[in-house]
């Protein structure tokens, strides 16, 4: 498949920001539990912020995607069949829920409206905290099933595909967080950077076994099958175009073997082992700006990531595109 | 139950590219708005087509065959590329089963043409929404025409009567008695999206002569009698 940049940076900004607001939310539940020092409203809603602002830089970035952005609003209408629909209504709602989930942190909305079994005040921040979270997961398993439901990817027809957005997109989103606390100068950055090396590590996990099963993956169909002519040699004379067409731009990533297997290498090693490091050091020697590396490395090795993601898929329709394939 | 579709002989397609070149001119020219040219004339010229015609060869020389294959929206009985639409502006017309876009409700997103695995779909750049073979809908059902010419226009175009145009529901329809009789078959059917359209394979007529016919008893052309006769009544001692 031809990597969009628009859907690589929707989907790696999407996953930082709900990732980003995930952390942000589980920092406040620590925090109840008094398992962490409470911090101030502002945190919460300068985090919210950064995260909310990262959503909308995803929605901006996908507009670059379609061929008519003003006809957007209808893609919110079938929602019964399409995941992609499905994601057009669960990421407004996500966007407001981090947005209402910031505004409550910065008026103050924390008096407990009931105090649930006598020991858990529940807020309005804790409430709409709750819900973002539901609208977070339930974000990622939207946007990773847009591709994961398409069962002609065959690279991408897996529940691996679902857990490798999930986990690098709540990777980036706890580095981000660490990084924020690491700015600020608050202790938080051991826990955030805790969870961001956990999520980092069962990402390896479930990236390296996608790029395992896409290494042994036997596709369904052939060139036989294809044009239904049983026979072991054929050459095809003619794509029935003299130039280019939109089925060899959109299908095809166009660079060689070699640019795709120094990208996995760049990924392996900006995604995973790189940020853990980064973070491990920055939480020794105490740096303000070293969790900030950490996580744009990162960041620019999940771009390398999805670009990868997109270029190592092939469609069946490139059966009839021979020589381009 | 109505499902119209093509019916490709693959055995007297000679590939001249006429169902191509009408199919354009048709759809081109149509109420739906023009399909994109760019660079018609010049070096890497690129455009929407509705349908291709492609050109494989296969064996190895000196025993190859050409096969010309045209290739476009085969309108499937189970369309993966309409689920997938946001928006709702790919559908299947429940009364004649055509898989159509609707132009003013496509957004563009491209996520049907991954979600076909023929690649049926294309983008068109100048009018950005996504298009594909309509069966000529315009055309078939446009009654002002004479009924002969209520077909696509790829169908008419042929000059070798490759393309077969029809209701493949209806047993006795002309295409169903193709498929049925003359081996027609489904790209790709292990996907399950039952394509209406179907191809007629290549056939080669031959004739199967064992060597005993040549020279077989009553046979008048016979040069030699291989019989020996040792002075015994012969068929030819009997009296008429």
């Amino acid at each position: 498949m031809h990597p969009a940049f628009s859907v690589i940076f929707l989907t790696t900004l999407l996953g930082a920001g709900q990732g980003l607001f995930l952390a942000l939310f589980t920092g406040q539940l620590y925090a109840l539990a008094h398992l962490l020092p409470a911090q101030s409203e502002r945190f919460y809603a300068g985090g919210s912020l950064i995260a909310l602002a990262l959503l909308v830089l995803g929605l901006l970035a996908s507009f670059f995607h379609l061929g008519r952005p003003e006809r957007a609003w209808r893609a919110a209408s079938q929602w019964r069949t399409s995941w992609l629909s499905r994601e057009v209504i669960v990421l407004p709602i996500t966007m407001a829920l981090v947005a209402a989930y910031g505004l409550a942190h910065w008026l103050g909305l924390t008096q407990p409206l009931i105090v649930v079994g006598g020991i858990l005040p529940l807020d309005v921040t804790l409430i709409l905290g709750l819900l973002g979270t539901i609208a977070a997961f339930a974000l990622f398993v939207c946007t990773a099933m847009i591709y994961a439901s398409v069962r002609f990817l065959e690279e991408w027809h897996s529940p691996l595909t679902v857990a490798n957005f999930t986990f690098l997109g709540l990777a980036s989103g706890f580095m981000l967080a660490a990084a924020y606390s690491a700015w600020l100068g608050n202790e938080l950055v051991g826990f955030f950077g805790t969870w961001a090396v956990t999520a980092t590590l069962l990402g390896l996990i479930t990236r390296a076994a996608s790029l395992v099963r896409n290494r042994r993956l036997k596709h369904k169909s052939n060139l036989q099958s294809a044009i239904g002519v049983r026979h072991k040699a054929i050459a095809q004379k003619a794509q029935g175009a003299t130039g280019g067409s939109f089925n060899t731009r959109e299908f095809f990533h166009g660079r060689g073997a070699r640019t795709l297997s120094l990208v996995r290498g760049a990924f392996l090693v900006l995604v995973f082992p790189l940020p853990i490091v980064l973070i491990a050091v920055a939480y020794g020697i105490e740096s303000a700006t070293l969790p900030l590396a950490a996580f744009l490395l990162q960041y620019l090795g999940l771009l390398a990531e999805r670009w990868y993601f997109f270029a190592e898929a092939r469609h069946p329709q490139n059966l009839y595109y021979q020589s381009v394939a | 139950m109505t499902q119209l579709a093509l019916v490709i002989d693959l055995n007297v397609c000679v590939g001249c590219h006429a169902c191509v070149t009408s199919c354009k001119q048709w759809n081109t020219s149509g109420w739906a708005g023009p399909m994109a040219d760019y660079n018609p004339y010049d070096a890497d010229p690129t455009g929407t087509f509705f349908n291709r015609v492609q050109t494989f060869e296969v064996g190895t020389f000196p025993t190859t065959e050409t096969v010309h294959f045209p290739k476009s929206c085969l309108h499937c009985e189970e369309p993966p590329c309409v689920p997938v639409c946001p928006t709702g502006a790919s559908y299947k017309r429940p009364q004649d089963g055509i898989v159509l876009v609707d132009y003013d409700k496509c957004i563009g997103c491209k996520y049907c043409s991954w979600a076909c695995p023929y690649g049926a779909r294309e983008l068109d750049d100048q009018q950005r929404v996504m298009k594909k073979c309509t069966l000529c809908i315009d055309r078939i059902t446009d009654l002002s025409l004479p009924e002969r010419e209520r077909k696509p226009a790829c169908v008419l175009a042929c000059p070798t009567s490759a393309r077969l145009f029809g209701d493949v529901h209806d047993p006795d329809s002309e295409v169903s008695v193709a498929i049925r009789e003359r081996g027609g078959y489904q790209l790709m059917p292990e996907w399950g999206t039952k394509p209406a359209n179907h191809y007629l394979p290549r056939q080669k007529t031959r004739i199967h002569i064992a060597p005993d016919e040549l020279v077989r008893a009553d046979n008048p052309l016979r040069r030699e009698d291989l019989t020996t006769y040792t002075g015994e009544e012969t068929i030819d001692d009997l009296a008429w």
